[in-house]
């Protein structure tokens, strides 16, 4: 497959093209309605009254960024986050919120109390964190740096390049996320895997060896005599 | 550089973690739980062989895996106290944890997972595998906070510290997420050339960030809510592990990341450092006053410590990173004898953390008194004690930083903090009249350790093992 862009001179270019009328492209057109349906998803799925409503807006959100991120050029990651957020995780969480009984009206009001000290935080931490963007500074070679990494994209699909990184350059990491993943297992288990003793369980090879001589009996049993 | 060469760099590493797999299938398949104690005690000679493996082994600095696993002298010094340490918890530990029913296979599995994480977080050479080692090692230890599943506090810890550790976690992201944005790179070589000379807001606050989240592991005040009530929740034997090993190593990365990836911004970090070592200092002691739990009382007097070790890194000078490792190692030391201590402290087969129980413990118990009361000394800093040349070196490091308001700040802290470790030597010597008597403790292994460690206190001071000429390269290899 033969590329004239990578993802993020796409999006350079999307941002360039703000200032100029005469090419919307539709391009354009396409990440302004991801983006503003994905800050309206997340938006929804926090002050939605009912959670399960939250959910379908998270999922909103979700694939709204999965959009986003083919407009980038990275197809197997859009399909990524259907396929695991949309299919998987949003899934849990809707099983979650409909079998835990939360009282969300009452962590709604417990909230309340919390709010001018979370709001005074939350614009302290904007002012701060706009003073940091607006004083936003790149370094000279981070460009050559980033690009020194990426596989040539008008070689292989963006997803042979992930391949190519994840089980390449990055194959201590991904090892690494693997026992990570190993420990949460083993510590689901252990904090909630109890072995019940009182339990009848059956023995599948015992069961299948039985044999009708062994296992029943034809007792004549006489008129007038019990057993 | 060729796949082999990686992979000989990490050996140790993948020893321990194949190690962990290996005996989770075997244990998992046969024996289960009656394998335990024996699981035990072999992760633990694992654990010693790799450490010898590590120390005697290595040479030089090598790099693997394009720089993000870094082994130098540094790395090699602070993995061998880790193992070691995290070997001692387990050996002394399996006594406690069988009579309390909690002796399970996964323990020691997990125990050892948690120390593969903390060898990556100090051989870290770039801010992913920075996070992929601290969250291998957390992610394990809170499994093992709550590993008295039937105990509220257990659990309590437990999930406590996973939401505040998840909470650091995602600060610590997006620290490295700025300074990624910045630098293009996050392996800390190239961090440190894209910031060469000049460093811009933004990537300061990514610095600021990636502090904040590894004062959470380290448990710097302002950052230090969970430690009282994980220490206290916990069981004890791994509460003690909490007090040494993952110390020794959130330090050790602490010093990585701040040397490797941000060595030319060193007064931007130091002045932040400065500051979260002298409150800890002086909230550790002053909050440890109040306290009737000896381990609440041990977390207040860990987050104090921590303090200390940080002042040394806040000299940032060679000499401050060497007094930071002295001070850990000797910290690690003397933990190991003390939480010893404090698991065989049990009345009827139950444990026991009120202070006030060691009332006249030294009539009779003369011995076990007598080795803690050396430890209360080193740890308060009286002079005899090896614990004082910890102090005297990390307060010598901000000395000779031009911090002389620092050092100053740590003699006052430690004058304070002196009080509740001397009230406890007070109690068990010249205590009040007891009738709820202590159980008189039978692990073998407990005893060994706090009479070692108590005897390492005062043997220390005229041989070092060799320890300072090791934390010296240590300091060299880090400091370039």
């Amino acid at each position: 497959m033969k590329r004239e862009r990578n993802g993020w001179q796409q999006l350079l270019i999307c941002k360039l093209d703000l200032g100029s009328e005469k090419n919307m492209g539709v391009a354009d057109f396409a990440f302004y309605v991801f983006a503003i349906s994905t800050v309206i998803g997340a938006l929804f799925t926090v002050i939605s009254k009912n959670p399960v409503h939250s959910v379908m807006w998270l999922i909103l959100a979700f694939l709204s960024s999965a959009g986003l991120f083919v407009l980038l050029g990275a197809e197997f990651v859009a399909m990524l986050m259907i396929i695991v957020y949309v299919g998987a995780v949003a899934v849990l969480f809707m099983f979650v919120v409909m079998m835990i009984d939360v009282d969300f009206a009452e962590l709604r009001g417990e909230m309340a109390k919390y709010i001018p000290v979370a709001g005074l935080i939350g614009v302290v931490l904007l002012l701060e964190f706009s003073l940091a963007f607006g004083n936003w500074e790149i370094s000279n070679n981070a460009e050559a740096v980033r690009a020194a990494l990426t596989p040539d994209m008008t070689e292989v699909t963006n997803t042979a390049a992930l391949g190519q990184l994840i089980y390449g350059k990055y194959i201590f990491l991904f090892q690494t996320a693997g026992l990570i993943l190993l420990v949460a297992m083993i510590g689901a288990i252990v904090l909630t895997l109890r072995h019940r003793t009182n339990v009848k369980r059956q023995n599948v090879m015992a069961q299948m060896h039985r044999d009708p001589a062994k296992a029943m009996e034809v007792i004549d049993v006489k008129p007038g005599q019990g057993l | 550089m060729m796949l082999t060469d990686d992979i000989a760099v990490v050996m140790p590493e993948m020893i321990l973690a194949v190690y962990a797999m290996v005996v989770l299938l075997v244990a998992v398949y046969t024996g289960k739980d009656k394998m335990a104690g024996l699981i035990t005690n072999l992760t633990a000679v694992v654990m010693v062989g790799i450490a010898s493996m590590i120390v005697f082994g290595g040479e030089g600095a090598q790099s693997a895996f394009g720089g993000a696993f870094v082994s130098d002298d540094f790395a090699r010094f602070t993995k061998g106290f880790i193992l070691l340490s995290a070997a001692g918890v387990l050996v002394m530990s399996q006594d406690y944890m069988k009579r309390h029913g909690m002796l399970k296979f996964e323990y020691p599995i997990l125990i050892a997972l948690s120390v593969v994480g903390m060898m990556i977080m100090v051989s870290a050479g770039d801010l992913m595998s920075l996070y992929m080692g601290l969250e291998l090692q957390s992610l394990a230890l809170y499994v093992v906070a709550a590993f008295n599943r039937d105990s509220v506090k257990s659990t309590e810890a437990g999930l406590k510290y996973f939401v505040l550790g998840a909470l650091s976690s995602g600060i610590l992201l997006y620290g490295a997420s700025l300074v990624y944005g910045f630098a293009g790179s996050t392996v800390f070589t190239d961090i440190i050339a894209a910031a060469e000379g000049h460093i811009p807001l933004g990537m300061l606050f990514g610095l600021t960030m990636v502090i904040i989240g590894l004062a959470f592991k380290v448990s710097a005040v302002p950052f230090h809510m969970w430690t009282p009530d994980v220490y206290e929740g916990s069981p004890t034997p791994v509460t003690a592990l909490f007090a040494t090993a993952p110390k020794m190593a959130a330090m050790g990365l602490f010093a990585r990341v701040v040397y490797d990836a941000f060595g030319n911004a060193i007064p931007d970090w130091s002045q932040i450092i400065a500051l979260l070592s002298v409150l800890s200092m002086f909230l550790g002691a002053i909050a440890a006053i109040g306290q009737t739990s000896i381990k609440r009382m041990m977390a207040y007097s860990s987050i104090s410590h921590m303090g200390f070790a940080m002042m040394g890194l806040a000299a940032g000078t060679v000499f401050g990173v060497q007094a930071m490792l002295i001070y850990l190692a000797i910290y690690v030391t003397m933990n190991l004898g003390t939480f010893a201590f404090i698991m065989s402290m049990e009345r009827d087969g139950r444990p026991v953390d009120d202070i006030s129980a060691l009332n006249q413990y030294s009539s009779r118990e003369p011995l076990k008194a007598l080795a803690m009361m050396v430890l209360l000394f080193s740890m308060a800093g009286v002079p005899p004690m090896l614990g004082f040349f910890g102090k005297f070196a990390v307060l010598k490091a901000a000395v000779d930083a031009d911090m002389a308001w620092l050092a100053i700040a740590g003699v006052i802290a430690s004058v304070i903090g002196a009080f509740y470790y001397l009230r406890i030597v007070y109690y068990m010597y010249f205590g009040a009249e007891n009738d709820d008597l202590l159980d008189r403790s039978t692990s073998l292994a407990q005893w060994v350790f706090l009479s070692v460690s108590a005897a390492i206190m005062i043997v220390g001071i005229f041989y070092q093992f060799g320890a300072e000429g090791f934390a010296a390269a240590a300091a060299q290899a880090l400091v370039k």
